[in-house]
């Protein structure tokens, strides 16, 4: 059994397979139970969800004159860039110094590794007291929920770098300035990726919980806002809408990592 | 020049004497292999010259000043393994050495100083034979040439003193011994001062003008850590002893070759 091993063509349809299979035990569900009652909304018919993205995708709406869906997505992926790209470069920038300087890291390992133990749902509070209850709250709470997680990974991703590449930049002339831009700050690129990557649930469950609980838009905030009037016609398209947007963001990121650092990645080709 | 005094150095760490009262005078231009078992300190004084760690008690000169407390470009270095960054390809390993030199900041050429840096580095690679592949990767590079990069790399800088940890240990005899051929005509041309570590015997008697031997001769069973390596044999190998070497093929040195067919010219 374990020697049978799919060609790409059988690969491609057994990974769509379960996809076909869930969708099929969907609309059979959502036909019965339409059958045992018309006003059923729990399991909206494909069809009435259609619709309804269609309307949210295309109609303005009649009280603030936005299309909603673009509306809320761009709310979203705008706090998630912000918050995303702030804890990476927060991550780089802590990890290299604590990675390539024996005095910073005894001076602050000990404090990030504390910070990262703290949940940062409780302190979500705290940030709508100091920050308000705008952008800013959600965006800190991003950063503060994934900045730590990066940060103790590109540490542990620089001291994993071998000890004689330093010495070995150090003997061709290079300040630590040079070794870090140089030498470890390259090498670290394919891991914070990945790190990345790993991050983007996280980031998503950050976002969708600070939304939930106050703000005037954005993918979070309309699924909790629909969920008053049992709209799962509306919900469920969105769940798989945020889905979408995560599964395309770590696709590019993993091909960002191999089309940029090919070297990290001969080991896989073969 | 580059002539390494060793004064009375001491290496401790903690209770543990690794080494003990070293004294050696290294002449500038010497090949100086260091041999000995494992855990005889033959690395950490491979590191004590090249600045990684520093002895407990004495002082190492290079050229009767003391050394800095760092790695720095008058020493280079080959290691048996991660000596080449895998993210550059075989040019921009060599070509980071001069870009390290001229540019403090970014750590990048651009313009005519660069084309001037990759001629040089070209050079280099020319001289260890890897200029057709200059723009591979490290990890496409079988285990000599990945050394024959590192010694490039090394080179560039035109380091008063070359050290040379176990360099060729990894590799097959058929490559290492394509190795030596390669560094004898090397250090002979560039006129350092090479310090190699090897597990070799052979090899150690073969390339060095000079071998050093790092043993412990006394253990106390009680106390492991009393009693440090010191220097236990200091062999002049300069002139051809009356001792052949078993199976080491002498690398061939075309400069001694030439001079050997003018003699027998004059002979004739």
């Amino acid at each position: 059994m374990m020697n049978i091993v799919p060609n790409p063509r059988s690969g491609l349809v057994l990974g769509f397979l379960p996809f076909i299979l869930i969708v099929a035990i969907y609309l059979v569900a959502s036909a019965e139970r339409r059958a045992a009652n018309p006003d059923d909304k729990l399991l909206p018919p494909m069809t009435e969800m259609a619709d309804t993205v269609r309307r949210l995708a295309t109609e303005p709406d009649r009280r603030t004159e936005e299309i909603v869906l673009w509306t809320d997505t761009a709310a979203s992926l705008q706090r998630l860039a912000i918050g995303l790209g702030f804890a990476t470069l927060t991550g780089i920038a802590f990890g290299l110094a604590l990675g390539i300087l024996p005095m910073v890291n005894a001076a602050f390992g000990t404090l990030i590794a504390v910070i990262s133990m703290i949940p940062p749902m409780a302190v979500l509070p705290i940030l709508f007291i100091v920050f308000g209850l705008g952008e800013l709250s959600k965006v800190v709470l991003i950063i503060f929920g994934v900045a730590p997680f990066l940060i103790r990974d590109m540490t542990l991703a620089v001291a994993g770098l071998p000890r004689e590449q330093m010495i070995k930049a150090q003997s061709l002339g290079a300040s630590t300035w040079q070794v870090a831009i140089r030498v470890v700050l390259p090498q670290i690129m394919p891991r914070l990726i990945e790190a990345v990557r790993l991050s983007l649930g996280p980031a998503f469950l950050f976002l969708i919980s600070a939304e939930a609980i106050a703000a005037d838009a954005g993918l979070g905030y309309r699924i909790f806002l629909m969920r008053r009037y049992l709209a799962m016609d509306v919900i469920l398209p969105y769940v798989a809408w945020i889905t979408l947007l995560s599964y395309a963001m770590d696709y590019a990121l993993a091909q960002l990592a191999r089309r940029a650092f090919s070297w990290a990645y001969v080991e896989e080709r073969r | 020049m580059s002539a390494l005094s060793i004064r009375d150095v001491w290496v401790e760490y903690g209770d543990q004497i690794v080494l003990e009262r070293i004294n050696l005078e290294i002449d500038s231009g010497a090949f100086i292999s260091v041999v000995g078992p494992s855990g005889a300190g033959k690395s950490t004084f491979l590191r004590l010259i090249l600045g990684q760690e520093q002895p407990t008690r004495g002082a190492i000169l290079l050229d009767g000043t003391p050394l800095p407390l760092e790695p720095g470009p008058d020493r280079g270095v080959v290691f048996q393994r991660y000596s080449v960054f895998p993210h550059l390809t075989v040019l921009r390993n060599v070509l980071i050495a001069y870009e390290f030199e001229a540019s403090k900041i970014l750590g990048q050429l651009t313009g005519m100083a660069r084309r001037e840096a990759i001629a040089k580095s070209e050079h280099l690679l020319q001289g260890v034979g890897l200029a057709p592949h200059r723009d591979k990767y490290p990890s496409a590079l079988s285990g000599g040439m990945q050394q024959r990069l590192a010694i490039a790399q090394a080179l560039a800088r035109r380091p008063r003193v070359l050290l040379l940890d176990e360099p060729f240990g990894a590799l097959d005899p058929g490559t290492r011994t394509q190795m030596h051929a390669l560094i004898r005509p090397l250090w002979r041309e560039l006129g350092m001062t090479v310090i190699m570590v090897t597990h070799d015997i052979k090899e150690a008697f073969g390339l060095g003008t000079r071998l050093i031997a790092l043993d412990r001769p006394r253990l106390d069973p009680h106390a492991p850590g009393r009693y440090g390596a010191i220097v236990t044999y200091d062999l002049d190998l300069s002139r051809d002893g009356p001792v052949p070497i078993p199976r080491f093929s002498k690398p061939l040195d075309p400069s001694e070759d030439q001079r050997s067919a003018r003699e027998r010219r004059q002979n004739a």
